[in-house]
């Protein structure tokens, strides 16, 4: 892009401008006489959160490697360039060509939090673009969204043209062609959307008529014009040969995740009862470790990384970690290169992992109990024990670590006060293991207890279950609190839960939600996943300034029987399945994970042959 | 190979890259050319490199020099061209040898640019060409004064269509004059807008620093 003066003198008066100006390395740049559809990929959030996702790294290089198709990338500005840019009236542009987003054929979306929804709105308006679907006639702009969120993206229905359910790499590709052929033909926007919502994994919330009972709850979702009665999430079923970004673009200024991140296996053969990823990802596909190692060695070659990270849904459950690791290490080693593993579990071979690839630099441990109690801890069947996590703990101290972080919920389903004191007790042992066995007591420890609010979500077994209210969680939090007031070595943190509150009701919200949305975001609300931009008087005003009611969707227990409004949504996980996870959640009784034995969930039909290998 | 220079230019979008993602950025070029740095030993070991005169974000310059170490023996001369095609766009490996003078040599520069929406070449020239300049500036005790005449050796002004072009040649290191100095010291008459490249670098005796 071409920086004039108009835009350099914006740039002198914001902070970090190099997150607005692209140009970095590995970033693709077409030539426009070469390129038939433009697409500008928008992330509803700030460059240094989206340039550290791995999905966009992903769909960039599969939309860049078809011929014809260009895809550029746009961020959220931070409030400073936002205001700025308005005031000037400069449309938000994509960093590799620096033309606006209304120049774009296609605009893809990309949200994997619920709390981006009002930002998505921001950036279609600051690029130009109308803001509903309904106001956009042509075939260009067509805004498309994928990710995460999709599972239930009801509330923003009215927003977009086409959603993803699913894994991208074939399905973007696929929309893309047939746009191609669509623009070269002519064809007018209903007749590409008609063709469009053929293709497995794609929903066309246009094509779909939903009707309310008079209580507000769902009565109907009608498919129209063809359009599948459910919509079924695509994978990419031979994840091993699947694409892999080797050659992403490398920031030049620092973003949050800043290192190779490697994708050893998607899914999660875990079965939490409260895990939204762990049941939209089913099955679990995994890569070869000789793969893996290739594609590590080609990445931190082609981007200098100093960095490279495992990551998964839970990066302990991969069948060959300790050769992987063996194997990178081999090669990082003299290369100054670090290793990394996020969500490891509380067992003694991943404290093994741990200890042989982190042996220069101790970081903090961080493990996620998520329940105070044994019993609490059945119930969302995670299959974690106090002793498995007193022992990693030991093995950590004993090894020098001497900062250990603990996450948990509170509002889980048949929460007690006892589970909630339970935490303290544990966050006590914790102290005393490391009392009786630490490598270097002079050092000290810290022992950080985290908690924040149990947001029930959907397409899990926990998505009939009501949301705790503020006032219960906040008395929760002061019984915790108290509880570790003279704990040792002991600081305890916990999340607001105003933003619990908005996200719940948005992951669990219908289409009338959307009402609510745009007038968030009208009066001012943007990036608000920010707690510096976050406000829930806007939400708690527009609400009911929609005729709507916020606990409706938050705080409501659903019955079994209610049609929800993402029932629509196939993610392979069937409803019966999730019924009988929740019926054994109240009976306290673990599932085993998907290698122990097939709980029969659903997921494996996704497959050609039916068999799920986790 | 212990005290290696590079000259390398940083403009276009790269003039907005901060001076500590500058050095990431340098660090990470060097790996995907393949140029083993020498690492610091210890706990949390950093790649030996240093950029003599931190550059403002905004300035552009063709006069940027890097000191590092190289972990391996290979020709000075070869490495412009083979860092080049692993640099971002906008920065440019021009020379690359051994350093023939300590870093601290570096105590002149020579700039061009741009000065709009504020007076005219006669106002800044005059301005500029007083005897004493003083300029306030934050310091750690409270407001400081200082005066920048000494630290400016030459000045041209010249009106062009929309505003002024600058010609300056500045005391670099002890003291620091940055345009952006200038400017402050200009107060309610600096410009609205200025943008500035640095051309060349002189030791103390103006010869060409290297």
């Amino acid at each position: 892009m071409e920086i004039n003066e108009k835009i350099d003198a914006l740039l002198r008066q914001v902070q970090r401008p190099a997150r607005y100006v692209g140009g970095e390395y590995n970033q693709v740049v077409k030539d426009k006489a070469d390129v038939d559809v433009r697409v500008a990929f928008c992330f509803p959030d700030t460059y240094e959160i989206g340039m550290s996702n791995l999905g966009m790294k992903i769909l960039y290089g599969v939309m860049n490697d078809m011929p014809g198709v260009w895809c550029e990338r746009a961020f959220a500005p931070w409030g400073d360039m936002a205001l700025a840019m308005r005031r000037e009236g400069i449309p938000l542009w994509a960093l590799e060509s620096g033309d606006p987003l209304s120049d774009f054929d296609v605009i893809a979306v990309s949200i994997g939090y619920e709390m981006a929804y009002t930002t998505v709105l921001d950036m279609l308006d600051m690029g130009g673009i109308p803001l509903r679907a309904a106001d956009r006639p042509g075939l260009k702009p067509l805004v498309m969204a994928g990710g995460g969120c999709m599972c239930n993206i009801e509330p923003m229905a009215a927003f977009f043209d086409l959603c993803f359910l699913g894994e991208g790499e074939d399905m973007d590709r696929e929309v893309l062609e047939l746009y191609q052929k669509a623009k070269t033909e002519g064809w007018d926007k209903p007749r590409f959307l008609r063709a469009a919502a053929q293709i497995q994994g794609v929903y066309v919330p246009s094509l779909y008529d939903v009707s309310y009972n008079a209580d507000g709850t769902v009565a109907s979702v009608t498919a129209k014009d063809g359009a599948p009665e459910k919509v079924r999430k695509r994978i990419v079923e031979d994840f091993d040969g699947c694409y892999y970004p080797t050659k992403p673009v490398v920031p030049s200024t620092e973003v949050v995740h800043d290192r190779v991140s490697l994708e050893v296996f998607r899914g999660c053969i875990r079965g939490c009862r409260f895990c939204q990823a762990g049941h939209t990802n089913r099955p679990v596909r995994s890569r070869s470790a000789q793969t893996l190692l290739r594609l590590g060695r080609e990445t931190l070659e082609n981007t200098g990384y100093q960095e490279l990270n495992l990551s998964s849904l839970s990066t302990s459950d991969y069948r060959d970690l300790g050769p992987l690791c063996d194997g990178l290490l081999d090669y990082c080693r003299p290369r100054g290169v670090s290793l990394s593993l996020p969500s490891l579990r509380a067992d003694n071979f991943s404290m093994d992992i741990m200890q042989r690839v982190q042996q220069v630099r101790k970081s903090g441990l961080t493990f996620a109990p998520e329940a105070g109690t044994q019993r609490l801890r059945d119930v969302i069947n995670k299959n974690v024990s106090e002793e498995d996590l007193l022992n990693s703990c030991r093995i950590a101290f004993e090894g020098g670590w001497n900062n250990v972080k603990l996450y948990f919920m509170l509002g889980l389903p048949t929460e007690t006060d006892e589970d909630v004191l339970g935490i303290a007790e544990l966050a006590k042992k914790v102290f005393w293991t490391w009392k009786q066995h630490a490598a270097n007591k002079s050092r000290g420890v810290r022992i950080t207890v985290s908690t924040s609010e149990f947001i029930p979500k959907p397409h899990t077994p926990f998505q009939w279950e009501a949301q705790v209210s503020r006032e219960e969680y906040m008395r929760r939090v002061s019984l915790l609190t108290d509880a570790l007031a003279r704990a040792k070595s002991v600081t305890y943190n916990w999340h607001d839960a105003q933003m619990s509150l908005v996200e719940a009701a948005l992951a669990r919200g219908d289409r009338r939600v959307g009402d609510v949305i745009e007038r968030v975001w009208r009066a001012g609300g943007r990036l608000e996943s920010w707690s510096e931009y976050f406000d829930l008087d806007r939400w708690l005003e527009a609400f009911p300034a929609c005729g709507l009611d916020i606990d409706f969707y938050a705080t409501r227990e659903r019955p079994v029987e209610e049609l929800q409004p993402w029932e629509h949504m196939d993610c392979a996980v069937s409803r019966r399945h999730l019924e009988r996870e929740r019926r054994r959640a109240y009976e306290g009784v673990l599932t085993p994970d998907c290698r122990a034995g097939c709980a029969g969930c659903g997921a494996a039909s996704l497959l050609k042959e039916g068999v799920c290998r986790g | 190979m212990d005290k290696l220079r590079l000259r390398f230019s940083k403009t276009g979008r790269a003039v907005y890259i901060s001076h500590l993602d500058l050095m990431r950025t340098m660090q990470r070029a060097f790996a995907r050319a393949g140029v083993a740095l020498r690492y610091s030993e210890g706990f949390n070991p950093h790649a030996k490199i240093s950029i003599i005169l931190p550059l403002g974000v905004g300035t552009a310059s063709l006069c940027e020099y890097m000191d590092f170490a190289l972990a391996e023996d290979r020709d000075p001369g070869s490495l412009p061209e083979v860092l080049d095609p692993y640099l971002p766009e906008g920065i440019r490996a021009l020379e690359a040898y051994e350093a023939p003078c300590k870093g601290s040599e570096l105590r002149w520069l020579r700039l061009e640019g741009v000065m709009r929406a504020g007076r005219d070449a006669a106002f800044y020239t005059d301005f500029f060409t007083r005897p004493s300049i003083p300029v306030e500036h934050r310091a750690k005790r409270g407001v400081r004064t200082d005066d920048i005449a000494p630290a400016i050796q030459a000045v041209q002004f010249d009106d062009i269509p929309d505003g002024v072009a600058a010609k300056l040649i500045l005391h670099a290191q002890e003291p620091t004059v940055s345009p952006e100095l200038m400017m402050a010291a200009l107060g309610p008459d600096a410009p609205a807008y200025f943008r500035f490249t640095r051309l060349e670098a002189f030791k103390e005796d103006m010869t060409p620093f290297r």
